[in-house]
C-alpha cells in the first residue's frame, strides 16, 4: 500500500473535485434553462411543438451520454469549415465547453420527462375548478398547478442531480482532469491503482450522500403540509 | 447518408459484443437483484445490513470509477497482495468479462431494489391463505408468490435494462470492441467522426425502441388475467 501518494497529490484531487463541481453546476442549471421551454413544448397542443420536443427527449434519453459526448466534442471536427466561419469553433475546440453542452442537453431531456410527468398529474379537478374561479392561466399555473407539480417531481429530480454529478465522471474520457481524469493521471504516475481509485470511489460516495442530505431537507420543507395534518 | 466506407459494417458487428455484454449484465442483474432483495427483506439482521450496504454502496459511485476499480484496481490488488506473500502473479482481466462483471454487480443494485418493492406488493394474507390451503412452501412461493412478484417487477426491471445498455459504451474504455470502440475506428479511418457517431447513435436508439416494444409486450403477458 502507498498511501504517501496521496498526501503528495493532494492538490490536483482538490482541483479535480473543483471541475467535478462546477460541471454539475452548470450542467444542473443550464440543463432546467433547456428543459422549461421543451417542457412547455411537450405539453404544447401544437402538434408539431410536442413532436420536436418528444424526438429531442426521445434522442437524449435513448442514446449513451457517451455517445453524446462524442458527437459533439469529435463530431464538430467534420464540420470545423462552416463552425469556423460563423465562429464557433473556438468553443467546440474546448473540451470544457463540449462537456458542458453534452451534460445540460442530457440532463434537460430527463428533466423535460420529469416535469412534464409531474405537471400531468396534478388532479384535473382542482385546473377546473382554478377556471371556474376565473383564475388567469398565468395564475392558475403560479399558484396552483407548479407548486404541486413541484412537489411530485422534487424526488426524481434529486436522483437526476445526484445521477448527473456522477455522469460529469465521462468527461475524463475526452482529456479533462475532473476528479476522475485526475485519479487516472495520478494512476498512470504512480501505478498506486486501486488506492486512488478507491479513494475517489469514497470522495464520490461523500458527495452523493451529502446531496441525498440535502435534498432531503429540501423535501421535507415541500412536504412540510402534510405533517401538519398528521398531528 | 452514412457514407462510411464500409467500416458501419464494422460498428454493426460491435453490436455483438455490446448486446452480449448487456445480456449477460442483466441475467447477472436479476439474479443479483433476486437475492439482494431476498437479504433485504430477511429477518437476519447482518444479511439485511450487508445488502443496504452493498445498494448504498453501489449508488454512490459513478459506474466509470467502479469499472476502472475493477478493470486495472482488482489485478493490482491481488498481485501485491500475492508479492506480499512472495508469489509472482501476473493476473490480466478479459475486458469482455470485466466489463459484464462490474455492469452486472452496479445493476445488480439497481433490481435489488426492483425487486425488493416488487416482493413487498404480494400480502401476507395471500401467504397465509396459501399454507392454509395445504401447500408446501415452495409451492406458495412458486405458484403465489413469484408470478405476482414478476408482474410488479417487469416495469422496473424494464427501466434498469434501459439504463444497462446504455452503460455498456463504457466497456469500450476497457478495450472491448463493442459499437463504441467500433465506432471510434470508423471514425478514424473515414474522418468522418460526426456520421460515425451518428450512426452509432441510432443503433443504440434502435436497441431502446425495440426494448420499448418487448417490453410492452410483456406488460400485457404477465397482466393476464389481473385486468
Amino acid at each position: 500500500m502507498d498511501w504517501q501518494v496521496l498526501i503528495d497529490y493532494f492538490p490536483l484531487m482538490i482541483s479535480g473535485l473543483w471541475l467535478t463541481f462546477k460541471l454539475t453546476f452548470l450542467a444542473v442549471v443550464i440543463g432546467l434553462l433547456i428543459a422549461l421551454p421543451l417542457t412547455m413544448m411537450k405539453l404544447s397542443r401544437v402538434t408539431m411543438l410536442r413532436l420536436l420536443s418528444e424526438s429531442i427527449v426521445f434522442f437524449f434519453r435513448g442514446t449513451p451520454l457517451l455517445v453524446q459526448l462524442f458527437l459533439i466534442y469529435y463530431g464538430s471536427g467534420q464540420f470545423r469549415q462552416t463552425l469556423d466561419a460563423i465562429g464557433l469553433w473556438s468553443y467546440f475546440r474546448e473540451a470544457f465547453f463540449c462537456a458542458v453542452l453534452a451534460l445540460s442537453l442530457n440532463t434537460a431531456a430527463y428533466v423535460t420527462e420529469i416535469f412534464a410527468g409531474a405537471i400531468k398529474h396534478v388532479d384535473k379537478k382542482q385546473v377546473e375548478a382554478g377556471i371556474a374561479l376565473g383564475l388567469s392561466k398565468w395564475i392558475l399555473y403560479r399558484i396552483i398547478v407548479l407548486p404541486q407539480a413541484l412537489r411530485i417531481a422534487w424526488n426524481s429530480y434529486a436522483n437526476e442531480i445526484i445521477f448527473i454529478m456522477q455522469a460529469t465522471s465521462l468527461v475524463s474520457i475526452i482529456t479533462l482532469l475532473d476528479l476522475t481524469g485526475v485519479a487516472g493521471r495520478v494512476v498512470s504516475k504512480t501505478f498506486a491503482v486501486y488506492e486512488i481509485y478507491s479513494v475517489v470511489a469514497l470522495l464520490y460516495i461523500a458527495i452523493t450522500y451529502g446531496l441525498v442530505f440535502v435534498f432531503k431537507r429540501v423535501e421535507n420543507y415541500l412536504q412540510r403540509h402534510e405533517k401538519q395534518s398528521a398531528l | 447518408m452514412f457514407d462510411l466506407g464500409g467500416y458501419s459494417t464494422a460498428i454493426i458487428l460491435g453490436l455483438k459484443n455490446t448486446l452480449a455484454v448487456g445480456l449477460l449484465a442483466m441475467l447477472l442483474a436479476i439474479i443479483i437483484g433476486f437475492f439482494g432483495a431476498l437479504a433485504k427483506t430477511s429477518s437476519i439482521i447482518w444479511l439485511r445490513n450487508l445488502a443496504t450496504f452493498y445498494t448504498a454502496t453501489v449508488r454512490g459511485v459513478p459506474e466509470l470509477i467502479l469499472l476502472l476499480l475493477v478493470f486495472y484496481g482488482v489485478p493490482t490488488l491481488v498481485q501485491d497482495i500475492a508479492q506480499g506473500m512472495n508469489y509472482d502473479v501476473i493476473l490480466d482481466f478479459n475486458p469482455f468479462i470485466a466489463g459484464t462483471l462490474t455492469l452486472g454487480f452496479i445493476y445488480g443494485a439497481f433490481s435489488t431494489e426492483v425487486f425488493r418493492g416488487a416482493f413487498n406488493t404480494v400480502s401476507k394474507g395471500q401467504m397465509e391463505a396459501a399454507i392454509a390451503m395445504g401447500m408446501t412452501l415452495w409451492q406458495c412461493f412458486r405458484l403465489v408468490k413469484l408470478p405476482q412478484v414478476i408482474r410488479f417487477a417487469i416495469p422496473g426491471l424494464s427501466n434498469v435494462w434501459m439504463l444497462l445498455v446504455k452503460a455498456t459504451a463504457l466497456v469500450s474504455v476497457i478495450q472491448l470492441d463493442d459499437v463504441m470502440r467500433m465506432t471510434k475506428v470508423a471514425a478514424n479511418a473515414t474522418h468522418k467522426p460526426f456520421t460515425a457517431y451518428l450512426f452509432a447513435a441510432l443503433l443504440y436508439l434502435l436497441i431502446s425502441a425495440v426494448s420499448i416494444v418487448v417490453q410492452k409486450y410483456l406488460e400485457k403477458r404477465y397482466l393476464r388475467g389481473y385486468s
